[in-house]
C-alpha cells in the first residue's frame, strides 16, 4: 500500500491497473459478463444521478410566461435568466458567504484536532487508546438531526446543564448561531476524521521511524517530519469531504429553526434553495443547485490542486 | 524525508521503559489532559441525553440534568412505554421504517456497488474510464444538490410521498463503486479467477462465489457507509414524505421537536426518542469498529 499518493491521482492510476491479460476465447463471454455486472448499479445511478443532475440543469433554463397579467402561466426557454436572477440574488451571495466563512473556521478546527488526536493515539504518550478511540467516534453514530436537537437543548438559556455560560450569553444569538452549528458538526465530525488520519498512521511501516529516533529525532519532531507528511492523502481526502459538506450544510440549521429564530429561511445555500422551491419557483431553485454544485466541485478540486502542491514540495 | 537537521537533539530512547526523561513525562500529562478534556466534550451530551431520558417533564427542569433522581428508574420505564405507544405507536414505526431504508436499500447498493465495482476492477473494456469517472463525479455531489430535481421527477411520475420516493435513490452508492474496485483490485487476485475460469465457472457464478467471499470484510464497510448515510438521510425524505407513517425517525422526530411549543409534553419523547434512535447505532458501531477502520483506511490511502 504505497502512501505517497494521493486520491485523485490514486484514482487516475487505479484507472490502469497492472494489465489484466486475457486469453481471446473468452472475450465475447467476458462482454455479457461485464454487462450483467455494471448495468444494475449503472442503470440507478444514471436514473437518480446523472437524470437529476440534467433534469436540473434543463429546468434552470427555463422562464414562466403568462399572456397578460390573467393568463395561464407556461413555461418557455429563457437561456440564462434565471442565472442572472441568482448573481443579482444578494440573500445567495449572503448565505455562500456565511457557509465560507464558517468553512474557513470550521474545517481547519475540525481537521487540526482530528489530526491532533490521531497523532496522539498513534504516539507513546496517551494510555487506553482504545478507549479514547470509542469515546471520540462515539458522536458520529449521532444523526445530524439527533445531535442538532441535542445541543439545541444545550444551549438553551433555562433547560442547559450549563446554564452559567447559557444565560449569560445567547449562544444562539444572530452573531453566534453560526458557531453554535460549526460547534454541533465538529463534534459529530472530528472522531471520523481522527480514525481516517489514524488508520493512514497505522499503515507506516515503523521501519521508518527507527532511523529518524536512531538520528535522536523527538516525538514531536517525527510526527512533523515523517508522520505528517505520510498522512497528506488521508487529510485531503478529509479536507475534500469537509468542503462538501460545509457547502451543503442544512440539517443542523433547519433543526436550530426550531429553537432560535436568527436562523432565517436562506441561512445557507441549501436552506434558499429549499425556500425557493417552496414558493415554488422551481426554475430559480434549480438554477441556485446548478450554482451550487458547480462551486462544490469548483472548490473540491481547488482543496485537492492546494493540498497536492503542498506536497509535492 | 529529510530528518537529517533535527533541531531538538535528545539522547535517544531506546525503548517507552527504561528510565523516560523528564520532559517526556510533561508531554505525557499533556497528552493525557488533552484527551481526557475532549473525552468530557465527546460524551457529555450523551451522557445529558441518558439522564434527561430518566426525567419527568417537571423534573427535566427542575432537576440538575447531568445527574439521576431516586425516581429515575420508573420515570424512565414510563418515558418509555409513553414513547412507544404516542399516537398509535408511531414511533416504532419510524424506527421500523429506518431499518428497511437502510438494511434493505443499503444491503441491495452494496451488492450492486460490489459488482460494478468488480467488474471496472477485473475487466479490460471500452468505455471503463470513462464509467469510472463519471461515478467517481458522483461522489463529489453531494445528495442534497440532488434531492429537488429528485423531487422534481418523482412528483411527475405521482411518486412522491410513497415508500420508494426514498428507498430507490438510496440505492445508488457512487462511493461504494469506488472503494469496491480498490478492494477488487487488492483483494481479488487475477490467478483465482482464471482457475475458476478454467475449472469452468461462469464469469457471474465466479463473482458471487469467489469473489464476492474474499471481498467479504471490505463488503461489510461498504455496508456500514451506506447504512449509516441512509440512516443519517433527512433532506431527501423532507423534501419527499409528507405521510408520518412513511417517515424515517430523523425525520419523525424533527416534526415531534417542531410541535414542543404547541404540546409541551412532546419534549420528553422527543429526548427519550432520540436516545432509543442512536442505541442501535452505537452498538452496531462500536462491535464493528474494526471495519471501519479498515475502509477508512484503503479509502483515504489507496
Amino acid at each position: 500500500m504505497s502512501t505517497s499518493t494521493l486520491p485523485a491521482a490514486a484514482a487516475a492510476a487505479g484507472a490502469r491497473p497492472a494489465k489484466t491479460p486475457r486469453p481471446t476465447r473468452g472475450k465475447l463471454r467476458n462482454k455479457r459478463a461485464v454487462a450483467i455486472l455494471i448495468l444494475p448499479f449503472g442503470l440507478l445511478f444514471a436514473a437518480f444521478y446523472l437524470f437529476p443532475v440534467i433534469y436540473a440543469v434543463v429546468e434552470s433554463l427555463q422562464v414562466i410566461k403568462r399572456e397578460g397579467t390573467f393568463g395561464i402561466p407556461h413555461l418557455e426557454f429563457g437561456g440564462l435568466t434565471q442565472y442572472v436572477l441568482v448573481f443579482q440574488n444578494t440573500e445567495f451571495w449572503a448565505s455562500i458567504a456565511r457557509v465560507l466563512a464558517f468553512g474557513v473556521v470550521q474545517v481547519p478546527i475540525m481537521l487540526g484536532l482530528a489530526l491532533l488526536f490521531a497523532l496522539l493515539l498513534d504516539s507513546p504518550l496517551v494510555k487506553g487508546k482504545k478507549f479514547f478511540r470509542l469515546a471520540f467516534f462515539a458522536p458520529y453514530a449521532v444523526p445530524g438531526v439527533i445531535a442538532a436537537i441535542m445541543w439545541g437543548y444545550l444551549y438553551s438559556p433555562s433547560l442547559s446543564p450549563f446554564q452559567f455560560v447559557t444565560s449569560q450569553v445567547n449562544l444562539l444569538d444572530g452573531g453566534t448561531v453560526l458557531w453554535a452549528v460549526a460547534n454541533v458538526v465538529t463534534w459529530v465530525y472530528v472522531g471520523y476524521n481522527m480514525l481516517i488520519i489514524y488508520s493512514a498512521l497505522l499503515a507506516i511501516p515503523a521501519e521508518l521511524y527507527e532511523a529518524a529516533r536512531l538520528d535522536g529525532a523527538s516525538q514531536m519532531r517525527i510526527a512533523w517530519s515523517i508522520k505528517i507528511p505520510l498522512v497528506m492523502p488521508a487529510i485531503v481526502l478529509t479536507a475534500v469531504f469537509s468542503v462538501i459538506g460545509t457547502l451543503q450544510l442544512i440539517t443542523e440549521p433547519q433543526v436550530f429553526k426550531q429553537f432560535t429564530s436568527s436562523i432565517t429561511s436562506t441561512f445557507t445555500p441549501n436552506l434558499l434553495v429549499y425556500t425557493t422551491a417552496a414558493v415554488p419557483n422551481l426554475n430559480l431553485a434549480a438554477a441556485f443547485s446548478v450554482v451550487l454544485a458547480i462551486a462544490t466541485f469548483i472548490l473540491s478540486f481547488a482543496v485537492l490542486r492546494l493540498t497536492q502542491r503542498r506536497v509535492a514540495l | 524525508m529529510t530528518t537529517s537537521t533535527p533541531t531538538l537533539t535528545k539522547t535517544p530512547r531506546p525503548g517507552r521503559s527504561g528510565g523516560a526523561p523528564r520532559e517526556s513525562r510533561l508531554s505525557r500529562s499533556a497528552a493525557m489532559v488533552i484527551m481526557g478534556a475532549f473525552t468530557l466534550y465527546f460524551l457529555l451530551p450523551i451522557w445529558w441525553l441518558l439522564v434527561s431520558s430518566t426525567k419527568t417533564l417537571g423534573n427535566f427542569n427542575s432537576t440538575f440534568s447531568l445527574w439521576f433522581i431516586p425516581t429515575s428508574l420508573a420515570d424512565a420505564g414510563d418515558n418509555i412505554v409513553k414513547l412507544f405507544t404516542y399516537n398509535e405507536g408511531v414511533f416504532p414505526r419510524w424506527m421500523l421504517n429506518s431499518i428497511v431504508y437502510a438494511t434493505v436499500a443499503g444491503g441491495i447498493g452494496t451488492i450492486l456497488a460490489a459488482m460494478c465495482g468488480y467488474a471496472l476492477s477485473k475487466y479490460q473494456f471500452r468505455g471503463r474510464e470513462l464509467i469510472f469517472n463519471t461515478v467517481l463525479g458522483g461522489v463529489l455531489v453531494p445528495a442534497t444538490a440532488l434531492a429537488l430535481p429528485l423531487f422534481l421527477i418523482f412528483s411527475q411520475m405521482q411518486l412522491t410521498n410513497t415508500f420508494w420516493a426514498v428507498f430507490l435513490p438510496s440505492l445508488v452508492s457512487p462511493f461504494g463503486v469506488y472503494l469496491s474496485r480498490i478492494y477488487a483490485a487488492s483483494s481479488v487476485p487475477d490467478e483465482i479467477i482464471e482457475a475458476a475460469r478454467i475449472d469452468g465457472s461462469g464469469e457471474i457464478r465466479t463473482f458471487f462465489t469467489v469473489a464476492v467471499r474474499l471481498m467479504s470484510p471490505a463488503l461489510v464497510t461498504i455496508f456500514l457507509f451506506q447504512f449509516v448515510s441512509i440512516w443519517n438521510n433527512f433532506f431527501l425524505p423532507l423534501v419527499m414524505l409528507r405521510d408520518q407513517t412513511l417517515f424515517p425517525v430523523t425525520l419523525g422526530l424533527y416534526t415531534w421537536n417542531s410541535q414542543v411549543s404547541q404540546i409541551p409534553d412532546i419534549r420528553t419523547l422527543v429526548i427519550v426518542g432520540a436516545l432509543v434512535s442512536i442505541v442501535p447505532l452505537l452498538v452496531a458501531f462500536l462491535s464493528l469498529q474494526r471495519f471501519w477502520r479498515n475502509g477508512l483506511g484503503a479509502g483515504g490511502l489507496k
